[in-house]
């Protein structure tokens, strides 16, 4: 392309270089309803002479019967986009907007009020290094002005500005504005910002949004946009940990190896020695690889393309990192989570969590409590709703390579996701590893699965039999017992009814005991496989969702699932326990068959006919396959 | 990157951002494709998508949906970034459109560009059955944009919904999907206009000469100054094209796009005139006017 030499190429380089002096700042507006968010971006939007002859036209002709400004505008006009937002006069999700002024360029997230909107709100504040936190002054605090505070202080927004809109309805009062400010700030105390800046404005009029207004002489403070463009929001990124989360493998050919992904944060340099975090394999940095040439130095926020010196297994998820200066690898943390869906978060239930790029099965195994978003109390929970956060520990399927979000928030931020709709659940941020999981390292321990199960001569493994109350599921189990130690192997029988006495006799039959039900014989089988045993356990397990909870539980153990198939007109022939007569006058509640569902396993390894044959040729049938 | 400076531009970060987007779809996806649709947002996007996998080659196909009434200088652009780049474009035309002749003269603007855009991108979508295709929206463009995720859901019949987006926190993006069920990206998400175009000048990136002014054959139509790019366009009664010193600032079917008059004849004087421009991009643009909100409506039909 063409690069023309003359003047105004000139004026073009200079202007340039000013470009790219200057800075980036997202900023994150929240507040009530109706506190004049989308009037206050409008605004600035004006101001910086954004809008444009085309778009001030039809916004003109927009505003008649609205409430405007000198300038005739209604602007929140210009900010909510979606047909239902203008038909309803609220803002239903996150929109963005981009201005610049001499010093600064923004990326401006406006987000909605209402608190069913919390979950956009938290979006918005992901990705903001400021927040604008709007109050009408007639009104002063409000809730949602409590839990905006809550959420950015979750989030981790660091700097905040008390924007005291519509001072021009209280007559630009100093008293009112005074007192709004001494209330926040008392508030605002323990949620640990960085800084606080409060601000008497009008959007509608454009008092002290630019310069001083002198409806507000009494004002000694700062003005909006000077304070945004001066702000000092930087932390040096690159001062930090080197962080390298590997997004893709780059391999063209055989001759190139190559590790895409963005420094997460500090720095990185040709010849570094550097490990992979999670297998603590080392080498060192050979190039840094872009389109552009190579580097010597890479830093945090750059994209780049990372070739080590010899081969060892490196892939998306894993972390290239310092050695001296390791980040967390354990399967257990706590953390705080936003709940954003409308089925609520039950301990045990296993989910998708994502940090960084790795995606790993995971399950809230305990809830500490769960935090009001309006008062900040705590409370203690059994599951988080729409919309609440709550305080967990966490446990992954496999090890995960994290820091705590203060200390990185681009490797200790996670998502949770639904593991049948794909829906994005929940979010949340580490506090930090459990010392308990970091500590158990599998290799740590001298005497091991292997060791012992050699000991006993014998492969350990579970056998999880699911199938309706009568189908024949314990009695096929102890026929495999009594063989199996026939022939000196050692075995152990979980059923519901050595389980339920004891152990889980706390357990009652809701979703949530149901789930904690499984997930505890599921440990308990985990544990006995690994001390050597074979597991045969014989539980109804009806759902999906709690079978491969206990599968991935069992990890790398040899795990079969046995589906002993007997249709419920044979099991409620049978009837051995006389269960079925019951739940059918209903003395029984949440049976499964009759009122509780089955849900039939997709791929079960081994299915047992239990209407065809009897439970010694079942027995026969499952020892030949498993026990050849 | 200057070394020793820990700190990224603006530019810099917008560019590291898109390419990590980029390396997302890459690493999901089973099936991506990119739409290519040859305008200056689209060379951004290639020069970005190339940077992103260096020294790989793009690791899937561009699309173009061929309306057969882009600009000719669009199309021999099109082929020349093809072979100088190497990577694999796939084009395609709604053929039942062709047959019947379907164009903005005798259907209007509205059902031409749902026909031959919007049907015609669902047919090729359809047909390669991509779970990801990428396209270079930018949220500074118009209203329902603003409101777009970076990875934005899209049903087994290519509609959005806007009330029911997936909430994206951080950049921890969820692209998990259920068969049938589509993703469409936009890496440039947080690009201005004024970014694309330093962006160019300063990667010195090849674009249509289109956006340069010449001086070339057009009609005004209702304040609009239309090109007479091949002899298709019907010329009313006591029409004659005559030529002015034009450009354009945006880049479609060459009936419905308006020309500026501006001498801009070079990058500098582009990136100039811009910064003392007054109006928005996709005025020159006829569809975006037809109705109020009507991008949002098309965009919850399938368009991108």
């Amino acid at each position: 392309m063409l690069r023309a030499q003359d003047s105004s190429a000139l004026a073009l380089e200079n202007w340039l270089a000013e470009q790219t002096g200057k800075g980036l700042l997202r900023v994150l507006t929240c507040g009530s309803v109706d506190d004049g968010k989308s009037t206050l971006i409008g605004r600035l939007l004006y101001d910086s002479q954004l809008i444009l002859d085309d778009q001030l036209a039809s916004l003109k002709a927009e505003s008649r019967n609205r409430t405007t400004g000198a300038e005739g505008i209604d602007f929140s006009l210009l900010v909510d986009g979606l047909v239902a937002e203008r038909e309803q006069g609220i803002t239903i999700d996150v929109a963005y907007r981009f201005f610049s002024t001499a010093r600064r360029k923004f990326i401006m997230a406006d987000t909605p009020g209402h608190e069913q909107y919390t979950r956009n709100m938290a979006t918005g504040a992901s990705n903001a290094d400021v927040a604008l936190l709007l109050v009408d002054a007639r009104k002063g605090l409000l809730t949602q002005t409590r839990r905006h505070s809550f959420i950015l202080s979750l989030i981790g927004v660091k700097h905040v500005v008390l924007v005291v809109n519509k001072i021009d309805l209280v007559d630009y009062s100093e008293d009112v504005f005074r007192q709004i400010e001494a209330e926040y700030r008392a508030f605002a105390a323990p949620l640990g910002f960085a800084s606080l800046e409060a601000i008497p404005v009008s959007a509608l009029n454009g008092d002290n949004i630019l310069t001083p207004s002198g409806n507000t002489a009494w004002h000694r403070g700062a003005q909006l946009v000077p304070y945004l463009e001066a702000l000092d929001v930087t932390e040096d990124e690159s001062a930090r940990p080197f962080r390298f989360p590997v997004q893709w493998v780059n391999r063209p050919d055989l001759d190139f190896r190559g590790f895409s992904g963005t420094l997460a944060s500090g720095l990185v340099r040709v010849g570094d020695e550097v490990l992979v975090a999670a297998s603590r394999k080392p080498a060192r940095i050979a190039r840094i690889v872009t389109m552009d040439g190579d580097l010597s130095e890479a830093v945090a926020g750059q994209a780049v393309t990372l070739v080590l010196d010899r081969e060892i297994d490196v892939s998306r998820g894993d972390v290239l990192v310092h050695p001296g200066e390791t980040p967390d690898v354990s399967t257990q943390f706590q953390a705080r989570v936003v709940w954003m869906a409308d089925e609520p978060a039950i301990p045990g239930r296993s989910y998708l969590l994502r940090v960084g790029n790795q995606i790993v099965p995971a399950s809230l195994t305990d809830l500490k409590f769960r935090t009001n978003v309006n008062t900040l109390e705590q409370s203690a929970a059994k599951r988080l709703g729409l919309n609440e956060v709550g305080t967990v520990t966490i446990a992954t399927d496999r090890p995960l390579v994290f820091d705590p979000y203060a200390e990185n928030a681009r490797t200790g931020a996670f998502i949770l996701i639904d593991r049948l709709t794909n829906a994005t659940l929940g979010a949340g941020t580490i506090d930090f590893g459990l010392r308990r999981a970091q500590n158990l390292s599998y290799q740590s321990f001298d005497v091991n699965r292997a060791v012992r199960a050699r000991l006993k001569g014998q492969q350990p493994a579970i056998v999880w039999f699911t199938g309706l109350s009568g189908s024949g599921k314990s009695s096929i189990a102890n026929l495999v017992e009594k063989r199996l130690t026939a022939e000196g192997r050692h075995a152990y029988i979980l059923d519901g009814d050595n389980v339920r006495h004891g152990l889980n006799k706390n357990l009652g039959f809701t979703e949530e005991a149901r789930v904690e039900n499984i997930r505890r014989v599921a440990e308990v089988a985990r544990l006995m496989a690994d001390a050597g045993l074979i597991v045969l356990v014989s539980f109804i397990s009806p759902f999906r969702n709690e079978r491969r909870l206990a599968r991935e539980i069992a990890g790398d153990i040899r795990f079969t699932e046995v589906y002993v198939d007997t249709p419920l007109e044979v099991c409620e022939a049978r009837d051995p326990k006389g269960l079925y007569a019951k739940a059918r006058r209903g003395e029984i509640r949440n049976f499964t068959g009759i009122d509780s569902p089955f849900e039939p396993p997709e791929a079960p390894d081994l299915v047992l006919h239990g209407a065809v044959a009897q439970p010694p040729a079942l027995a026969d049938e499952l020892f030949g396959q498993l026990f050849p | 990157m200057p070394q020793g400076a820990t700190r990224l531009t603006h530019l810099q970060m917008l560019e590291a951002e898109s390419i990590e987007i980029f390396r997302e779809v890459a690493a999901a996806f089973e099936r991506p494709v990119m739409l290519y649709s040859i305008g200056k947002d689209s060379s951004v996007l290639l020069h970005l998508a190339r940077k992103a996998f260096f020294p790989s080659r793009i690791p899937f196909p561009l699309l173009h949906v061929d309306t057969t009434w882009k600009f000719r200088e669009m199309i021999a652009f099109r082929s020349a970034m093809a072979e100088q780049h190497g990577f694999e474009l796939l084009v395609h035309t709604n053929e039942e459109g062709r047959a019947a002749n379907v164009n903005p003269f005798d259907h209007g603007s509205a059902r031409y560009t749902d026909i031959m855009k919007t049907q015609a991108l669902r047919q090729a979508l359809n047909a390669g059955r991509y779970d990801a295709a990428i396209g270079g929206a930018r949220r500074d463009e118009e209203k329902s944009r603003a409101k777009e995720r970076i990875f934005s859901h899209r049903n087994a019949s290519h509609a959005w919904d806007p009330k029911n987006q997936r909430p994206e926190l951080w950049r921890l993006f969820n692209t998990r999907l259920a068969p049938g069920e589509s993703l469409r990206v936009f890496p440039l998400s947080n690009w201005t206009e004024l970014d694309i175009w330093t962006y160019i000048y300063q990667e010195d990136i090849p674009i249509v000469p289109l956006y340069f002014a010449k001086a070339r054959p057009v009609v005004e139509r209702q304040g609009t100054l239309i090109m007479v790019d091949d002899a298709r366009l019907p010329l009313q009664p006591g029409e004659t094209p005559r030529e002015e010193v034009v450009r354009f600032r945006t880049l479609g079917c060459y009936p419905l796009t308006g020309a500026i008059r501006s001498d801009a004849a070079d990058l500098p004087a582009i990136i100039m005139e811009m910064q003392a421009s007054r109006t928005s991009e996709r005025e020159g643009r006829l569809i975006d006017s037809d109705q109020q909100g009507s991008m949002e409506k098309k965009k919850q039909e399938g368009y991108f």
